[in-house]
């Protein structure tokens, strides 16, 4: 009766904290600025955190997790071939007010329009303003959606060219934010269109207040959001770009949460006791491919003899200081469809030799392995990771030599499929095993410029996940890149490394605050408990 | 003198000639089309073909040159690739930062720099000249990023007297008008922005300041020391002049005449040298903004800024000589 008592007590004493309280400032320590503040333009991942407290979608990732769920658009319909998607908007949303933009303006289906077909059409005006829609064509938009037509002041139909499950997802990612027409009309008219990437407009959580390039960028709380008001007043975005330098600003309290932390200084944010850690699964692979058609890499118990030979969890330790896991599918576990029941592939230098001498290399054979020049969430450190490989390669006989470039050269080098072994990575954009699966291995990717740099091309893993793509019944594709994931472990084009883990060094007074898997930063639930 | 200054700003021309070249030589040296990496590798090939015949890729490259060079003269930089913005207003927007920070770390390094020297030099071998010239060298050899982290470590996280980047508290705001947060502050009567802006230029002041201070110190030290062995100071001390002014009129004088070289030669080399400093601080000047458009491949930032650079390390070099030729009228008879 008494534990019940106290446990009833401790009960009640945690509802009491846990009841969120509005006010205060926070301030997000991150490591650059954004480029631009217009989604559909930006492509790189501060960019968007710049921009996502601004917009909102038709559609969003739930908090937390790859599942979709509504936000602009109440909800949807799909037509049964597939081919027509239609969105009831919600109603009663209005657009930010601010200095410069100081009308009242509602959303409807006009801006819906022209927040996604001014990617689409040659002829909008606002077509060539910023150059390229880069995240429209990457995710092959052009070739999906056929037309997007108004059917009443709320509603909004996308008409598609063929059956595309991933589209949903698609449209919970940054590029497809929506953005005011009546805004853009405006500048237009003045003459002042590119401001739109410089002085957001929308109807998110937090209002654009100021941008002060390689500073900071401020936003207020907005009061009338339909999500319900943000409890933070402010929100402060900071640059600071050295990651010690951002510990020694949280340790110091002047700002609240750091973004990438080094791993190695995480143990020791741990010990103050001001700071908590929030962790999650990144939705990310971090791999090595082998150019499948270039000779040793063609045959596939070569492939499997290196699977074998390299000891991931040994990698994984010492590079990654901990924070991530072994990776055998070519997809993250928190992703919906992973295949759990493949067994990994067992460090056994042993059998990979055997394998080897059974593909006709008893005493090995020379090669390179490309080291990625860049710290990415995937791979935290290309080159230490690929001396651990080289290490590895050299006990069953294979004499592999590091090479490098800039990150540019990196890229463009090996999407022309010049190596013979190289890491790279991916972090999932629309929580879509399609977005991983389809992007990094179909035969599609492999015509060069590749985004499939292990240049694989099976007709089997093709024909799963082209079947996938086109079906909309969940259970059907889960079952079809379960599949897939078998072909592709069977053939191996790549030693999948590994799956990171995020860390979010904070305050302790930071309340409420969820990583996305998606990577996205959000502080519409975020409190301070002061 | 005026012939002087003529052939100096004669000579100027070439040099900056040749800077343009390079700058202009480095989207076409750099592998790849200009056009494709601009664009993207989603870009179709018509969009290519367009922005080509758009930056002119397709006339000579002299032709090209001389286009390029004549709107850089106007200041058209074009857009940057990442932003899409005006390099130009990029550049000013960021710009004062710099030139507030150098300025700061400027005054910091001649004010100790010189004091140091002086006292090493009129104190040889005293305790005093040892510890200043070890500081020195301890102060040339240290890695700005290094000292940075140490100093945000011992004043910032460690003692709590100092901010530790960046360069005003987020409950600040100051309206740019000359984009030098320590005048705006006072145009503005806002004194707390003021002087929170002060204490956020002291570290990184000293950071960047360490190298030239050390420089400067060494120099003046060497030079005094060679002037008080001249005849005529021999003659002023003979004369019974107070040391005071013999070491302050008399010697500093002369001796401060090749400092002066070093300090407008460090003052170009400290604007573009400031990268470092400004990553460590955070500091949003143009060093960060470089180093990303480098990163990028985002080149009319890169080439705006780095023939802005070279401009002005061109014209202080010039203001330099200039300078010099005024207080020692032997070099102008050379």
């Amino acid at each position: 009766m008494k534990k019940l008592l106290i446990f009833a007590l401790l009960l009640m004493a945690t509802v009491a904290i846990a009841s969120p309280k509005y006010g205060g400032t926070l301030v997000f320590g991150r490591g650059g600025d954004s480029v631009t503040l217009d989604p559909a333009h930006a492509t790189d991942g501060e960019s968007f955190y710049g921009s996502t407290q601004v917009y909102d979608n038709l559609v969003q990732f739930k908090h937390g997790s790859t599942e979709i769920e509504p936000a602009l658009a109440e909800k949807w319909e799909v037509s049964k071939d597939g081919l027509e998607y239609t969105f009831y908007l919600r109603k009663g949303v209005k657009f930010h007010k601010t200095e410069f933009f100081k009308k009242d303006v509602e959303l409807t289906a006009d801006d819906v329009i022209f927040s996604l077909k001014r990617q689409m059409d040659s002829n909008h005006p606002y077509y060539k303003v910023g150059g390229a829609y880069e995240y429209w064509q990457a995710m092959d938009m052009d070739n999906i959606v056929k037309d997007i037509v108004k059917v009443d002041k709320y509603t909004v139909k996308f008409v598609l060219k063929k059956p595309e499950a991933p589209f949903i997802a698609n449209l919970a990612m940054d590029f497809a934010s929506i953005l005011c027409k009546q805004y853009a009309d405006d500048l237009l008219k003045a003459g002042k269109a590119e401001d739109i990437g410089k002085y957001p407009v929308g109807t998110g959580p937090f209002v654009f207040l100021k941008w002060i390039k390689d500073d900071r960028i401020i936003y207020k709380a907005n009061k009338d959001y339909w999500g319900g008001r943000p409890f933070l007043d402010k929100l402060i975005l900071k640059v600071i770009p050295n990651n010690s330098v951002r510990a020694a600003e949280l340790k110091t309290g002047s700002i609240h949460i750091m973004d990438f932390p080094n791993p190695e200084e995480v143990a020791d944010l741990e010990k103050d006791p001001n700071i908590k850690l929030v962790k999650q699964e990144g939705l990310n692979v971090g791999y090595l491919a082998m150019n499948t058609q270039k000779k040793p890499f063609d045959n596939i118990l070569v492939r499997k003899a290196i699977n074998m030979a390299i000891n991931k969890q040994a990698i994984v330790d010492a590079v990654y200081a901990g924070f991530g896991k072994p990776a055998k599918n070519p997809i993250p576990p928190t992703m919906w469809s992973y295949n759990d029941d493949i067994k990994p592939y067992e460090y056994n230098p042993e059998k990979a030799k055997q394998l080897l001498a059974e593909a006709g290399y008893p005493n090995g054979f020379e090669t390179d392995i490309w080291a990625m020049p860049v710290p990415r969430p995937y791979n935290p450190n290309g080159k230490k990771v690929a001396e651990a490989i080289q290490a590895d390669l050299a006990k069953i006989g294979i004499k592999a030599k590091i090479v490098s470039y800039d990150w540019g050269t990196y890229l463009e080098k090996t999407k022309h499929g010049e190596h013979m072994m190289a890491q790279l990575g991916w972090t999932g954009d629309n929580g879509d095993p399609d977005n991983f699966l389809y992007v990094l291995l179909s035969s599609a990717a492999a015509q060069v410029p590749a985004q499939n740099i292990a240049f694989y091309k099976s007709e089997k893993f093709d024909k799963l996940i082209e079947e996938a793509k086109v079906t909309n019944d969940v259970a059907k594709r889960t079952e079809l890149y379960k599949k897939a994931q078998e072909v592709f472990y069977e053939e191996v084009p790549w030693v999948p490394m590994a799956h990171s883990i995020v860390v979010e060094p904070m305050r302790k007074e930071v309340m409420d605050f969820k990583l996305d898997p998606v990577g996205k930063r959000r502080f519409d639930k975020v409190w301070l408990n002061k | 003198m005026l012939s002087y200054i003529l052939k100096r700003i004669f000579w100027a021309i070439p040099t900056m000639f040749g800077v343009s070249v390079l700058v202009f030589l480095m989207v076409h040296l750099a592998p790849g089309d200009p056009a494709l990496i601009m664009l993207g590798e989603h870009a179709s090939k018509e969009s290519v073909e367009k922005l080509r015949e758009e930056m002119g890729l397709n006339k000579p490259l002299y032709e090209q040159y001389i286009i390029f060079i004549s709107k850089a003269v106007r200041g058209d930089f074009g857009n940057s690739i990442k932003s899409k913005q005006p390099v130009i207003d990029e550049f000013f927007e960021r710009f004062p930062a710099t030139i507030e920070l150098t300025l700061v770390s400027m005054l910091i390094a001649v004010i100790i720099g010189i004091l140091a020297g002086i006292i090493s030099a009129v104190k040889r071998y005293s305790f005093f000249d040892y510890l200043s010239m070890f500081g020195a060298l301890a102060g040339v050899s240290m890695p700005v990023f290094w000292l940075g982290l140490l100093l945000i470590y011992f004043f910032s996280v460690k003692l709590g007297i100092l901010p530790v980047s960046g360069r005003l508290g987020f409950e600040y705001y100051i309206e740019p008008v000359t984009g030098l947060y320590l005048i705006d502050s006072l145009l503005a009567n806002d004194y707390p922005a003021f002087f929170d802006a002060l204490k956020h230029l002291i570290l990184p002041g000293i950071a960047l300041g360490t190298i030239p201070m050390a420089i400067i110190a060494r120099m003046t030290r060497s030079s005094m020391l060679e002037v008080m062995r001249e005849d005529y100071i021999r003659t002023a001390r003979a004369k019974g002049c107070s040391s005071t002014r013999v070491i302050f009129i008399h010697a500093l004088r002369n001796g401060l005449i090749p400092v002066v070289t070093v300090i407008g030669l460090m003052l170009g080399a400290l604007l573009a040298g400031a990268i470092l400093t400004e990553t460590t601080f955070s500091w949003p000047g143009i060093g960060k903004w470089i180093v990303n458009a480098v990163y990028q491949r985002d080149f009319p930032v890169v080439q705006c800024a780095t023939l802005i650079i070279a401009v002005i390390f061109i014209i202080v070099n010039l203001l330099v000589d200039l300078i010099y030729a005024i207080i020692n009228p032997k070099i102008r008879l050379e």
